[in-house]
């Protein structure tokens, strides 16, 4: 008999109930909760006469809507502030654990998970929300459902699901130097596709994802969903067991020692099989940018914008065609020739500590170049700003000429203030460039937290080792 | 959740792959706290040539000639055919309560994105897999016969168009039984209510860490 994955085994171990034709009731062990896709799911709980089946799972935040400047003056938008209150009523009345938009250690929800460690080794985590593949990273299986199911899950703690297949993405070799997770990951979605993770749970491994910080796997594990995947996961090693430890609610003592040993066994066994195996060679990979509208439209900084009519499928080339009309952009043009208007940095992709100390290693002694107007940084949580500011990263970057914000989704999704105007182009470390995402008519470009860094510096896309001065 | 059994209607194609949840409803729908009312904005950067608002009184604002949604018959379709990877990107089930306040019943497609998939089975909506030689000829049918009406058909799986073919599709039994009845799903999962109780007493002594939280 061959081997478990760890998808298996995550699996296994949350099985309360099976169907004949395989669909299992799953047992949810965390649950996270954001203002935008809740309301509905309590308010069907309160028109059946439901409770929380267990409120200590669940941890709520306002994340999406929330303003990142000027917090003194509330939520000015009156539909943002009457989901963020709804939110409010909704966690006071069932008696759960919230962080409100004024507390430390508010912040985007797949940051404070795994920061406040509610997300721990050989959990279930769901959320609302698609990015909660994030929580992969931490060996956990993490998934994003529908409004319909945090209803279920609030109600029940279970959801009906089918297993997903099993997917092996291996990355061997060591990353060239300025490479990141993000393009690893980007060069990942690249080579499957939007669509080629569909009806999978991947597992990323091999000796560059090893390689790769707690915090870089949740860059990784994030845009698992970007590939079509709800969940991506990492195996434990002990940099996952380094980095649970002591935080505020990971067992501590001898229960933390007895719980890692469980975790050390989170990984797969060496004869489990997996139904595709894709592979990369990691020092083949080279700073990514995405030049169109979907995930996998990314090329090499130091390539060109392709042609559509390259492409053989004619379904492709007018996808092509469309993203190119879209972005504002003809075949060939290098990427290096490309000049954003706005740099973003931050997201539930990119906001984190190593993130924010990524761009400023790059800003440093620098200034924003004349043609962007603005450069905003969105630190993932209270926490995180708070570490930033005292490494003087907010000095760094406020400098250099950049905004230094208080955190939360911000323009990943411009349900807040903060978004793109019509026909502008933004250099960007969140995870969607879909059209209209950063706002409607706004052109995005996916990068890493130092592209981004160094396309507001130099006012287009470079390299950060090829800056001047 | 309303049932699901066989519908008959017009077809709308939206030739497109990767149609995202962005694109079904954009951000700024979603600070509703409601299910309903999303319909008049589903593919609203597609459908207006100005930009919309939650607050906006859709009437006047100007419809994109071009949208297929926008051009009758197609502003009265039922049955939406696009492309694969239907449905990416964001777990937002208000693209699905779009659909539905717009007045689908079924999506046609050679593939889905998984939650969205998934978000359509929770509020009858059927998405229908076809492979893509038979999306193709449907695409060919309605371009050629504006205003087909199809059938999809959960009970016998199947879809038919007027005069024939008739295509198969699959779907999980489950899935198929709790649509075909329209069942609550919450109230099916308390059922199990000892077994849930079961594992998490079991779980406690495995992994008392978990429920320390």
């Amino acid at each position: 008999m061959s081997g478990q994955t760890l998808y298996d085994k995550l699996w296994q171990a949350h099985v309360v109930h099976e169907e004949p034709d395989g669909t299992a009731l799953l047992y949810i062990d965390r649950h996270l909760v954001h203002e935008v896709t809740s309301p509905q799911a309590f308010e069907g709980l309160r028109l059946a006469g439901r409770k929380p089946w267990r409120a200590d799972s669940v941890l709520a935040v306002p994340d999406h809507n929330v303003p990142t400047d000027n917090r003194d003056a509330g939520i000015a938008d009156p539909v943002s502030r009457t989901q963020v209150e709804t939110l409010e009523h909704n966690v006071a009345e069932y008696g759960l654990k919230f962080f409100p938009m004024r507390d430390l250690r508010q912040g985007i929800v797949h940051v404070i998970g795994p920061e406040q460690g509610a997300t721990l080794p050989g959990t279930t985590v769901v959320c609302g929300d698609s990015h909660t593949s994030t929580h992969g990273a931490l060996g956990a299986l993490a998934f994003g459902i529908g409004t319909s199911e945090v209803e279920h899950v609030l109600a029940t703690q279970c959801l009906w699901q089918k297993k997903s297949k099993s997917m092996l993405v291996r990355v061997d070799g060591e990353l060239r130097p300025g490479v990141t997770a993000k393009d690893v990951v980007l060069a990942i979605i690249g080579k499957i596709g939007t669509a080629g993770g569909n009806g999978h749970a991947i597992e990323f491994g091999g000796s560059a994802i090893r390689g790769l910080s707690i915090e870089g796997r949740m860059t990784l594990c994030n845009m698992a969903i970007e590939a079509g995947a709800r969940a991506g996961m990492v195996a434990v090693d002990e940099k996952t067991i380094e980095y649970v430890r002591g935080r505020p609610q990971a067992p501590a003592g001898e229960l933390f020692e007895q719980a890692a040993n469980a975790w050390r066994k989170l990984v797969s066994d060496p004869d489990a099989g997996f139904d595709r195996i894709v592979e990369l060679d990691g020092a083949a990979i080279e700073p990514q940018v995405s030049w169109g509208t979907s995930p996998e439209m990314v090329v090499p900084v130091s390539g060109q914008v392709p042609d559509p009519a390259q492409e053989q499928d004619p379904v492709r080339a007018e996808g092509m065609r469309r993203a190119l009309a879209y972005m504002g952009l003809e075949p060939g043009t290098p990427i290096h020739a490309i000049r954003p208007d706005k740099v973003f940095i931050g997201s539930c992709t990119n906001s984190r500590i190593e993130d924010l100390r990524a761009a400023a290693a790059v800003v440093r002694g620098r200034r924003k170049a004349d043609n962007i107007k603005l450069a905003m940084v969105v630190p993932g949580s209270g926490l995180v700003k708070q570490q930033a500011e005292a490494e003087g990263l907010d000095r760094i970057f406020l400098d250099a000429g950049f905004e230094w914000r208080e955190p939360g989704c911000s323009m990943c999704l411009a349900m807040n203030a903060d978004r793109l105007e019509p026909g502008e182009r933004c250099a960007s470390t969140s995870n969607r460039n879909f059209e209209g995402r950063q706002g409607q008519g706004g052109r995005t470009h996916l990068v890493s937290p130092a592209l981004a860094a160094a396309a507001a510096v130099a006012g287009h896309f470079v390299e950060p080792a090829q800056l001047e001065g | 959740m309303q049932a699901f059994t066989v519908h008959r209607g017009i077809a709308a194609p939206l030739d497109r792959a990767n149609v995202d949840t962005d694109a079904i409803i954009p951000k700024q729908y979603l600070k509703s706290i409601k299910r309903t009312g999303f319909g008049p904005n589903a593919f609203d950067d597609w459908r207006y040539l100005d930009p919309g608002q939650p607050d906006a009184d859709n009437s006047q604002r100007r419809p994109n000639p071009d949208f297929v949604l926008n051009r009758p018959p197609y502003d009265r379709a039922t049955i939406l055919l696009a492309r694969e990877n239907f449905g990416c990107g964001s777990s937002r089930e208000h693209a699905v309560w779009a659909l539905d306040d717009f007045g689908f019943r079924a999506v046609i497609a050679p593939s889905f994105a998984d939650i969205f998939f998934n978000n359509s089975f929770k509020n009858g909506l059927l998405p229908v897999v076809l492979d893509e030689n038979e999306v193709d000829e449907m695409f060919r049918r309605v371009a050629a016969e504006p205003g087909l009406e199809i059938e999809v058909d959960l009970q016998s799986q199947e879809v038919r168009l007027p005069g024939g073919p008739v295509f198969r599709f699959e779907v999980d039994s489950d899935r198929r039984r709790r649509l075909l009845e329209g069942l609550d799903d919450i109230a099916l999962t308390l059922q199990h209510a000892d077994k849930i109780r079961a594992y998490e007493q079991r779980r406690r002594g495995e992994a008392p860490w978990l429920m320390a939280g």
